[in-house]
């Protein structure tokens, strides 16, 4: 069968499953892929072509002896270069790390994508130490957005993004921490899951901020998303958050209907500092769910502050003796942040913490009487690679710092997101979808209806 | 002339023993101001005096 880039994981699983297509090919075409568009999309470091196509024969020969395949069977991805691959040396986006020996043994979600079929073509692109919005890296060079290669992919996981939106691979992982899946998808214009906060486990994974990491995929449609998530559940005792919940698979209640949520449209903060196209986003979404309901959420401006603390303060920490030896290796901007975020004062951290309890009982109240709630991904599409400013609500402010401001008050206390991406002209932008704890099956729900109404889309990329 | 939080930077990069070049002291100086006004965001939030800090960050 001819394999057409915007082919699903799941088509491709089908029919490599059904002899169709061989795993082989599946894998030669995103190497093709790969090679044609990424020496401008950037968003590969590491190609793992001939472990790929062992894995991609071996799966083929199962088929051909008759053997049960899994529902991931010869479909390609890709992760962020912060997954352990084993052979490779976990850069996470670093000069520094590059001197650290090759990684033994794959992190556990790459252990389980290939349990379920899928097989590794490589590691991603994505910003230093994933202290980045931008999708921009010092050393390996931006990943660019493929829509207008001009433009920011957005971060950490910058390279998930630009791939994933180019149709080099179907499905990506990535990490994020204050959004770095949610910006990406919302600037490649594909869909992105942040789970719950422990639902994946990390193990294997290189860290930024212990208490906000998350890990998850990025994918063309919603099922592919679902798909990749089955397979990734689980407890897992090398990662201390690893929730020891069984697993809740979601692909099978995918279809269910929506009408029955209680649906509501984040208010307050979530309604500011925002670019026209961003409001455009949340209300087609809104109007097409029938959500009319405006819920304030309480005091998110002071939770986006108490995250910024954590994060700088947590990362300065994870960093400190590699600022002490070697200042001069990393990214300047990203080395100025930590070492200033080694001197923020105990008690403020200490504060930002406390807060986070009260702040979670607030969230808690809320989804008392709400399902979903909806909220801009990002304030506006994609920026000009090197843009240091925009206005936002009158004001001009710095890009990197003010990316992340819609999504950083939710993964503050580790609420479960779907990105969703509203296919707007000329550029894409995202709208976050977001459930209670442990609820990832009503927010992909929810994405799934929106995608088959067609309000919510990947679109072909158009700048490659 | 220094600025206000020089000192403070001094003395805290000494206690730490981080480096801090003339070249990037701008840049420090400018995220400390960033990261200190967002803490006393925090910091002048009013909570009981028995909030605990949440050691698992979802809901039940």
């Amino acid at each position: 069968m001819t394999i057409q880039p915007d082919l699903t994981a799941a088509e491709i699983a089908k029919a490599v499953a059904g002899g169709q297509l061989s795993a082989l090919d599946a894998a030669e075409a995103a190497f093709a892929r790969i090679k044609q568009h990424d020496t401008v999309l950037n968003s590969f470091t590491d190609v793992t072509a001939d472990r790929a196509r062992a894995k991609a024969r071996a799966i083929d020969a199962d088929i051909a002896a008759g053997k049960t395949v899994g529902p991931l069977a010869g479909v390609p991805f890709a992760v962020k270069n912060l997954f352990d691959v084993a052979g490779l040396t976990t850069r996470a986006g670093s000069k520094i790390n590059r001197d650290l020996a090759p990684a033994k043994r794959d992190a556990t979600l790459i252990e389980r994508m290939e349990a379920a079929g899928a097989v590794l073509v490589g590691a991603l692109n994505m910003g230093e130490y994933a202290y980045d919005f931008t999708g921009e890296n010092i050393h390996d060079g931006p990943s660019r957005n493929p829509h207008d290669t001009t433009r920011m992919s957005g971060g950490s996981s910058g390279g998930s993004g630009s791939a994933v939106g180019g149709a080099l691979v179907p499905i990506a992982l990535g990490s994020d921490t204050n959004g770095s899946i949610r910006v990406p998808s919302s600037f490649c214009g594909i869909f992105g899951l942040k789970p719950t906060y422990g639902r994946l486990s990390r193990a294997r994974s290189f860290p930024f901020v212990a208490s906000l990491d998350h890990l998850g995929p990025f994918a063309r449609s919603v099922t592919d998303l679902a798909l990749a998530y089955d397979a990734m559940q689980g407890p897992d005792a090398d990662d201390a958050a690893c929730t020891t919940r069984g697993l809740e698979p979601t692909l099978p209640l995918l279809a269910n209907p929506v009408s029955d949520l209680r649906i509501a449209i984040a208010g307050g903060y979530f309604q500011n500092n925002l670019f026209p196209e961003a409001v455009e986003a949340v209300s087609r979404v809104a109007k097409a769910l029938g959500a009319t309901r405006v819920v304030d959420v309480p005091e998110a401006a002071r939770a986006r502050a108490a995250a910024y603390v954590i994060t700088t303060t947590e990362g300065a920490s994870l960093h400190l003796d590699r600022l002490r030896k070697r200042p001069n290796d990393f990214d300047p901007a990203v080395r100025d942040r930590l070492i200033a975020g080694a001197m923020v004062p105990a008690p403020l951290v200490d504060r930002a913490q406390k807060f986070r309890r009260w702040y979670r009982a607030q969230l808690a109240e809320i989804f008392k009487s709400v399902d979903v709630l909806i909220a801009p991904a990002t304030p506006c599409t994609a920026p000009k690679l090197g843009q240091v400013n925009f206005n936002l609500g009158g004001v001009e402010l710095p890009v990197r710092a003010n990316i992340g401001i819609h999504t950083q008050p939710i993964s503050f206390i580790g609420l479960p997101v779907v990105a969703v991406p509203v296919p707007l002209e000329p550029l894409p932008i995202g709208v976050q979808i977001i459930a209670a704890p442990w609820r990832e099956d009503i927010a992909l729900r929810v994405a799934h209806a929106l995608e088959k109404m067609g309000v919510v889309a990947a679109p072909a990329p158009k700048g490659i | 002339m220094a600025e206000p939080l020089d000192d403070y930077i001094d003395a805290v990069s000494k206690a730490l023993a981080l480096p801090v070049e003339d070249a990037w002291r701008p840049a420090i100086r400018a995220n400390l101001e960033v990261s200190l006004r967002l803490g006393r965001l925090v910091d002048e939030f009013a909570l009981p005096d028995e909030t605990e800090p949440a050691p698992v960050f979802t809901l039940p």
